[in-house]
């Protein structure tokens, strides 16, 4: 798939602004007045710019509005009332903690879970593409909603919990790349089953049906990302989780250290998050005789 | 809206003999024709006289070389535009509910005055039926012609879709595959119709006729001929010899 810019941002960002969010409602760290300010607006500058990075690719964002009424059907609608949702209720909640000093509970905790949802509904996008088979499968779920945990951590400086994330999302994502391998065989799609002529013999492409490339391939047939994509694994496993720990742990938590710490577990994200894309197979890419 | 139908009163589609299909492209450009001077947004073009020409197209014809296990491989001639299915993808991810199937006939269609231009629907249909116009931002795919097939000012021959209207081989059939009494259904079942992509559970309408097995002779008469000397003659079998001598 093409590994659009504006949806690698809108989802890396919008994840660390709601993984932000999710410490943030539980009261840790347990912040008020102008401290509260600069964090809510750190996670907000996050997850909003993040949602209104994902307009740029769309070819009528005027129309966009009209994306908050198929919450029935459609994750990407579901995803966007989540979103608003969310970010609702955690500007009272919020609003309390800045201006009043007021700290209510009940609300931070639904603004906590309201986050964890919206990250589930980004992830849901992705892992309902049955065309896509490396994400159609429960680790993209769990790899979205680890990156807006460890991310998350990192930035509310959760630091005892950010290590064991950090540890965790590495693991995870090294099992995302193994399994995610595998996915295409596994749901059986091949150039003689898209042509339905398998009985006959073996399929090859003769000749395209155009002479240079169209949308489909453009935007499903991303050959070219996936060039340097071992390298990059290596340098985004580095990045996201490897680095900093060993950053943490060896040098030690100070301001500089977690700042750097954090400049390196984005960047890695970002890294993985271009590869998401970049090496994600769709079917339609049997019919040109690639994958 | 994106909740897809329980069930459509009919199931209109088309039926596509690969048999037959010449490979000529005329429904390509019949389809282009139709549905940029018709219903909704034209289809666009892109540096058409350039180094790298690009457009929106509903209907493309790929070429495919099917070795068998003996003999030679053959060539064949594949026309791909949606397949109008019964459990769309594409319909139920989108989230402005521009794109939907049609209760009477199960056509699937977008409301381009809805459509954001996310891509989405594009994405979920495994069978590349769906693409972005680079100029409009909206998403096209085949209507079935639904401009013309119930539109009463054409003369009642041109009551069916721009391209097999206009196919010279008759490798494209119309009809309604709900109904097993049609000429449509009756052809997929003579002929062995078929899914493509079965597994991934779409249940495609439009059907695939596969190609009639190859005749394992070329002529009743051809064993009673004189083979062809195998052996040169004359001067060349003199050279022959020679040479294989040395």
């Amino acid at each position: 798939m093409h590994p659009a810019p504006s949806i690698i941002f809108f989802t890396v960002f919008s994840g660390l602004g709601f993984g932000m969010l999710m410490f943030l409602g539980l009261g840790k760290p347990d912040v008020s007045g102008f401290t509260a300010f600069v964090f809510f607006a750190i996670a907000y500058i996050l997850a909003v710019g993040g949602l209104i990075s994902s307009t740029f690719h769309l070819g009528n964002p005027q129309r966009a509005l009209k994306a908050f009424t198929q919450w029935r059907t459609s994750w990407l609608s579901r995803e966007g009332c989540l979103a608003v949702l969310t970010l609702t209720v955690m500007a009272i909640y919020g609003a309390g903690l800045v201006f009043w000093n007021v700290r209510i509970g009940l609300l931070g905790l639904l603004g906590s879970l309201l986050s964890l949802l919206t990250v589930i509904g980004t992830s849901m996008i992705y892992t309902q593409i049955k065309t896509v088979p490396r994400w159609h499968h429960w680790t993209t779920p769990l790899i979205f909603v680890g990156y807006a945990l460890t991310g998350g951590a990192m930035l509310t400086n959760q630091l005892h919990l950010a290590i064991p994330l950090l540890m965790a999302i590495g693991i995870l994502q090294l099992a995302a790349w193994v399994i995610g391998d595998k996915r295409f065989a596994e749901e059986g799609s091949t150039i003689e089953t898209a042509t339905g002529l398998g009985h006959i013999g073996k399929v090859r492409m003769f000749e395209a049906p155009h002479s240079s490339k169209n949308y489909l391939m453009k935007e499903m047939v991303h050959v070219i990302g996936r060039k340097h994509a071992s390298k990059l694994r290596i340098m985004g496993s580095l990045l996201l989780s490897l680095l900093p720990l060993l950053l943490l742990l060896v040098v030690g938590a100070s301001h500089m250290t977690v700042l750097l710490a954090m400049v390196m577990h984005i960047a890695g994200a970002l890294t993985t998050r271009w590869l998401f894309f970049a090496e994600a197979e769709h079917t339609v890419g049997l019919y040109y005789g690639q994958r | 809206m994106t909740q897809l139908p329980a069930q459509t009163e009919k199931k209109l589609g088309l039926v596509i003999d690969l048999d037959t299909c010449v490979g000529c492209h005329a429904c390509v450009v019949s389809c282009k024709g139709w549905n940029t001077e018709n219903y909704g947004a034209p289809l666009s073009d892109h540096s058409a006289y350039g180094k790298a020409p690009s457009g929106t197209f509903l209907n493309r014809v790929h070429s495919y070389e099917v070795q068998p296990e003996t003999g030679h491989a053959q060539t064949i001639h594949f026309p791909k535009s949606c397949l109008h299915c019964e459990d769309a993808p594409c319909v139920t991810v989108c989230p402005t509910g521009a794109s939907y199937k049609r209760v009477e006939d199960g056509i699937v269609l977008v409301n381009e005055s809805d459509c954001i231009g996310c891509g989405l629907c594009a994405w979920a249909c495994p069978y590349g039926a769906r693409e972005l116009d680079a100029s409009e931002g909206v998403m096209k795919k085949c209507t079935l012609c639904v401009d013309r097939i119930y539109n009463e000012n054409l003369p009642a021959e041109d009551r069916k879709p721009a391209c097999v209207r206009t196919c010279p081989a008759g490798a494209r059939h119309f009809g309604d595959l709900g109904d097993e009494n049609s000429d449509v259904s009756k052809l997929v079942a003579e002929r062995g119709g078929f899914d493509l992509m079965p597994e991934q559970g779409t249940k495609p309408v439009n059907k695939y006729l596969p190609p009639r097995p190859k005749d394992e002779q070329i002529d009743i008469l051809a064993p009673l001929l004189e083979p062809v000397a195998a052996e040169p003659q004359g001067f060349l079998g003199w050279l022959d010899k020679t040479l294989e001598k040395l």
